[in-house]
């Protein structure tokens, strides 16, 4: 406290304990001590989080150790715990949706903040804020009804047709499968990436633009040299927004990629995720080791979010202060 | 609006007076697959006891088992009996047992998809555990084509869908499958989610539905109920007597019929591939699982009314929502067993 004292010139050279209770009075101090609980608060739930995670999965961090991330078996009945074709799957879901959604989100964010007329640009907003707010299971009825019949009768023969000499695109095809829930969570982030990143580009100060027009740039050379690397630290925030979201989604991946705990090279197999096994598992798993190995997972998946989280941070700091610099110039 | 605000005061005050007037309320949870079932008879029951209101959430089994484990709920229910070691738990904790009181019964039909063959397929019990084992690829191989004389079954690979979630669905399933196949009973074994050896998991009735409606040369399993509703065809399965039974309402009494003569006092039964002629050999209880001990006496001659009118009165409702009824010899053997509960 007698730090901040000093730091307030209307304090005035009363005594420490004084001020403190003006201040008090004034509303200042209690304003900075609730909204610092608050905040706190925050961090406690974190903490509490992994600590309840980690308490709950004492049986089979003891039993399993780190083989419990080495073993592909997930047998309840005999008592086997594996976490890789969950944590295989996720992340496998995870990347074919980003390498789906990223180019067509940001492209689209690209035309709606600098090329489309602003009515248009915001009409369209309108629809991917709606779309944003859909509940996830809708997504997983569209991917059930729509996307998985289109999967199996034309999207995969064509595409075992064309790239079948990959290791991606090989194997029997029934529609559901890693590439059906990559595809599904595509849709459902794209709308994040969209909205956020035109909210960045709109931002964009307007001399940046005129700047580089002025020096000869055409249209698009402003915007894809200038406006976009500007941008870029929001950009990459938006489409880390959107991992997360793709991470965790339960309800629409459980519903379209076939929940078959097994790890394959070919997109069109059938695998499992974390959120997915947890979400399917946890009502009906009578033994304790069963459960406590679901909620081990969920102790993975929260570990796997925070990895990246991190490393998404640690991407946000170095290319923004790129972008600063050019900003600068 | 006046009239409309004075309306609703009235109902308000109305709602406050039942509110106010059922004294008792009584929590359970667990199964889901006889959830429609629970829901008509506790509503029925409460129409007949003003003064009492039970609640039931529909969980999982497991759940329901945990929770009344740990005394959060007045009674669980669940799809497969509790084991010798959850039983165990439940002494350590409470100093007393915990008991099993079948309410109706259900059973699990397969269902499939084959372009071009609408005849109803008969299966053999070697002929499912083959299958789900994986080892039987292909619709006409002899195991299923022996059984079907005249029905021209296609050369293509067989797809497997199971449940994704854990279920009392796959528990029947799968405890059939391990009392007709030792290779079944030792690789996969019996419970509400196993490790299966092939096969997509679609979620809930409807995914594994919806996955077989998609899927040509598809073969699932799904409860009786969920078939019946839905007009979902499916196969007859062989049972232990040697004949192909159709499932309907009667043959899973007949199945529980078959399994009474010999029925444990603690009603910890499986009547999968039951004996009888007419006995559908996919059929199960689904059972109420209530305390020994009551500290609230209130409570204790409440579920007791309640499972005593359930085994009596109740049982008629059981068949308008295709939910078996329980034959004579389990109801009379359980209406002694109330006077366990103490």
């Amino acid at each position: 406290m007698a730090t901040t004292t000093t730091t307030v010139p209307s304090a005035g050279p009363v005594a420490g304990s004084r001020s403190f209770l003006s201040r008090l009075r004034q509303g200042d101090e209690i304003a900075h001590i609730i909204t610092f609980l608050f905040a706190v608060s925050v961090v406690l739930v974190t903490l509490l989080l992994v600590f309840d995670l980690w308490q709950g999965s004492a049986l089979p961090r003891h039993k399993f150790g780190f083989n419990f991330f080495r073993t592909s078996v997930w047998d309840p009945i005999f008592d086997h715990f594996g976490a890789l074709p969950f944590i295989y799957g996720t992340l496998v879901t995870a990347a074919v949706s980003l390498v789906i959604a990223v180019p067509l989100g940001i492209g689209a964010a690209i035309f709606l903040a600098e090329l489309a007329p602003a009515r248009v640009s915001d009409t369209l907003e309108f629809f991917i804020d709606l779309l944003a707010a859909v509940p996830s299971v809708i997504y997983g009825l569209l991917g059930v009804f729509i996307v998985v019949p289109l999967m199996r009768q034309y999207i995969q023969p064509a595409l075992k047709h064309s790239l079948g000499f990959l290791p991606l695109f090989q194997g029997p095809a029934y529609g559901v499968g890693f590439l059906t829930a990559g595809i599904v969570l595509a849709i459902m982030v794209i709308p994040y990436i969209i909205s956020v990143s035109r909210e960045v580009l709109l931002s964009v100060p307007r001399d940046q633009r005129e700047a580089a027009l002025s020096l000869g740039a055409t249209r698009w050379e402003s915007t894809w040299k200038v406006v976009v690397p500007f941008a870029r630290g929001g950009i990459l925030g938006s489409i880390f927004l959107a991992l997360a979201r793709a991470l965790g989604e339960t309800m629409a991946v459980t519903m379209v990629i076939g929940n078959t705990p097994a790890i394959s090279a070919s997109l069109f197999s059938s695998g499992y995720s974390i959120a997915a096994v947890i979400a399917n598992e946890l009502t009906e798993a009578t033994s304790n080791l069963h459960y406590q190995s679901l909620i081990e997972l969920g102790l993975v998946l929260f570990l796997l979010t925070f990895v990246l989280n991190g490393l998404a941070r640690l991407l946000i700091v170095a290319t923004s202060q790129r972008g600063a610099g050019m900003g600068n110039a | 609006m006046k009239r409309f605000a004075g309306l609703l005061v009235v109902v308000l005050a109305a709602a406050g007076v039942l509110w106010a007037d059922s004294a008792l309320s009584i929590n359970g949870a667990g199964a889901t697959f006889p959830y429609p079932m629970y829901s008509k008879w506790f509503d029925e029951y409460h129409k007949k006891n003003a003064n009492l209101q039970i609640n039931y959430q529909s969980i999982g089994s497991g759940g329901g088992i945990k929770q009344v484990t740990e005394g959060t709920v007045d009674f669980g229910a669940t799809d497969g009996p509790m084991n010798d070691e959850q039983l165990k738990a439940y002494q350590d904790k409470h100093g007393s047992g915990i008991l099993h009181f079948p309410t109706v019964l259900g059973a699990v039909v397969p269902t499939y998809n084959i372009p071009g063959v609408t005849a109803e397929l008969n299966f053999t019990p070697d002929a499912l555990a083959g299958i789900f084992l994986g080892k039987i690829t292909k619709w006409n191989d002899p195991a299923i084509a022996d059984a079907n004389k005249g029905v021209k079954l296609p050369a293509d690979d067989i797809v497997v869908v199971h449940r994704a979630e854990g279920s009392g669905t796959t528990y029947c399933w799968t405890d059939y499958l391990s009392k007709v196949s030792d290779e079944w009973k030792t690789k996969v074994g019996k419970g509400g989610s196993v490790n299966w050896p092939v096969g997509l998991g679609g979620k809930g009735n409807e995914g594994v539905t919806g996955t077989i409606k998609n899927t040509p040369d598809s073969i699932g399993y799904v409860e009786l109920i969920y078939a019946e509703s839905n007009k979902i065809p499916y196969g007859n399965v062989k049972n232990a007597s040697g004949v192909f039974v159709k499932a309907s309402l009667a043959a899973v009494s007949a199945a529980a019929a078959g399994a009474a003569k010999e029925m444990p006092d603690d009603f910890r039964v499986s009547i999968t591939n039951a004996p009888g002629k007419t006995a559908y050999p996919i059929s199960t209880f689904t059972w109420l699982l209530i305390p020994e001990k009551f500290s609230d006496a209130a409570k204790r001659d409440a579920i007791k009314g309640f499972v005593k009118w359930m085994l009596a009165d109740g049982q008629n409702y059981a068949e308008a929502l295709s939910y078996a009824k329980l034959p004579k010899e389990v109801v009379a053997k359980e209406t002694k067993a109330i006077d366990k509960i103490q």
